[in-house]
């Protein structure tokens, strides 16, 4: 369970990391996209890079060439496509500064200096990829929190288990005086090492088996990202506490449900 | 699995094994007089028409009756007339379904299983079939209340070695209950029953598989131990044993029939 807690964790992390790669890409780009007749088409893009430039948070503004729109286009129409014939929207590409740009303040200035000028600053994809970076965070600590239930169901069955195969020797306990937290804590005490133990080599054996992982740097894919970095790799450490914390519960409460049960 | 821990724990903390004792001083146990762990009104304990029923037909009813600290009682019958039921409800093993049984000086009904604990460690029982653990030694056996009750240490483990001597099995003390005779395993019984220092002796039968000699044997420990100023009361159907006692000692004899209680004749 350790050694499943841990890949869960990595993956969580990884799918974080991700996201939030994508999310801070774009974040710091943006587009304009002019739609305008031919003969107005390199006024308004003057006018527009004229805009940008005036704009706090702009730190550069670039109109693509016609071999940079051909080669965006050239995945669908391919690589003869003929820009000169067709009405292809010139496109400004906006890179931002860390405090970013009033986008709204800036489509108004558009509007009013080049009203064929789209502002698009990806913010309908950034913040779908913003959610799902949240929700891969969660879904990875909920993985956890289930191992965590499932290591808790299998101690608790464990326990009753146990606390069965010694029904006699709880019973003479009781005769001669035993309270019932004396019986409860041999099988805690147990119980509780046993998780412990169990727990710290599972993370041991699942931290070498993340860590010979083959590494992201060749590609960008989740699965060969699926890693720990910095300080990440500290973060299973806490694996075991929380399997012996669990184990400490169940077997308790497992153990006085079951005494309750013996006069 | 779990069977394992606790032999290891009683190992840990009342002594790995037992050094060679031939002592045959009695048990270092305290002569507390009549008073100590007598409820409110000086009875250990008190059943005022308290009744007892497996089903809906009781085995015992208007049970009435006060053991006072330092009497010696004897509980006679025939078999199935509720000896044992009697002294389970004397350590609260049974609960009375009717009327009242007060267990120095608390009720019975409105003990909690701490407090039915704490009344069991002031009581010490010799079962019939003794209730051993097979996987101890002789001598864990008798020291088990020991840990359970956080008393154990050298002092105890001395006492222990005496306490063995004294019920003279002293060569068997390492040996496992299984391989004991049946007089041995009830003196192992009783040295259990006793290690704690109990206010209160309650035996079921202690000579029911033992032959006479045996029998007075332990007898005589528990007349000892009734000296020393315990409370005890000895559910048989041996009325020869009865005689032998009273002998030697004021004792009150009880006769259970027809699941009612009261004092024997003096044919007794």
């Amino acid at each position: 369970m350790a050694f499943l807690a841990v890949f869960a964790m990595a993956l969580s992390m990884a799918a974080g990391r991700l996201a939030d790669r994508w999310s801070d890409a774009l974040a710091q780009s943006s587009t304009i996209r002019i739609s305008a007749p031919p003969a107005e088409m390199e006024a308004q893009t003057w006018a527009v890079l004229t805009v940008l430039e005036q704009t706090p948070g702009v730190e550069s503004a670039r109109a693509l060439s016609d071999e940079d729109q051909q080669a965006l286009l050239a995945p669908w129409f391919g690589p003869d496509l003929p820009l000169d014939d067709l009405p292809v929207p010139q496109l400004i590409e906006i890179t931002e500064t860390a405090d970013g740009y009033d986008a709204d303040g800036l489509r108004q200035r558009l509007a009013a200096e080049a009203p064929g000028a789209v502002l698009d600053d990806h913010d309908r994809w950034r913040r779908p990829l913003a959610e799902a970076a949240g929700r891969l965070r969660v879904l990875g600590w909920l993985a956890l929190v289930l191992i965590l239930g499932a290591t808790g169901a299998m101690v608790t069955l464990a326990a009753q288990s146990a606390l069965s195969a010694n029904e006699q020797v709880i019973r003479v306990l009781r005769l001669v005086g035993a309270r019932d937290s004396y019986i409860a804590r041999a099988f805690v005490r147990r119980f509780t090492i046993r998780a412990l133990t169990g727990a710290a080599l599972g993370v041991i054996v699942g931290l070498l088996a993340v860590a010979i992982l083959p590494s992201a740097r060749d590609t960008a894919a989740i699965l060969t990202g699926l890693s720990f970095s910095g300080a990440g790799w500290f973060w299973p450490l806490i694996i075991p506490p929380l399997a012996g914390a669990t184990a400490f519960a169940a077997t308790r409460i497992a153990a006085f449900r079951t005494l309750r049960s013996l006069q | 699995m779990i069977s394992t821990i606790w032999p290891l724990h009683l190992r840990v903390r009342s002594g790995a094994r037992l050094r060679p004792a031939i002592a045959s001083a009695p048990p270092r146990v305290q002569d507390r007089g009549n008073k100590n762990g007598a409820g409110a009104r000086g009875q250990m304990i008190e059943m005022q028409d308290a009744a007892y029923g497996y089903g809906a037909e009781p085995l015992l009813s208007d049970l009435s009756l006060q053991l006072p600290p330092g009497s010696f009682h004897f509980l006679t019958g025939p078999s199935g007339a509720g000896k044992t039921t009697f002294l389970k409800l004397c350590y609260a093993e049974l609960l009375p379904t009717g009327g009242n049984i007060t267990l120095f000086g608390h009720t019975a009904t409105g003990l909690s299983r701490d407090g039915i604990a704490d009344i069991r460690q002031k009581i010490g029982v010799v079962h019939q079939d003794c209730k051993f653990l097979d996987h101890l030694s002789v001598s864990e056996n008798i020291a088990l209340p020991l840990p359970v009750t956080g008393k154990g240490g050298m002092a105890q483990e001395s006492n222990l070695n005496e306490l063995v001597g004294w019920v003279g099995l002293t060569a068997r003390a390492e040996a496992l209950p299984p391989e004991l005779s049946g007089g041995e395993r009830q003196r192992a019984a009783l040295a259990r029953a006793i290690i704690m220092d109990p206010d209160l002796i309650l035996a079921d039968e202690p000579t029911g598989n033992v032959d006479w000699d045996m029998s007075l044997r332990l007898l005589n420990l528990l007349i000892e131990l009734n000296k020393l100023g315990k409370t005890v009361v000895i559910a048989t159907h041996d009325l020869a044993l009865i005689r032998a006692a009273k002998q030697r000692v004021q004792a009150r004899v009880l006769r259970i029939q027809g699941g009612q209680i009261t004092a024997a004749g003096a044919d007794l």
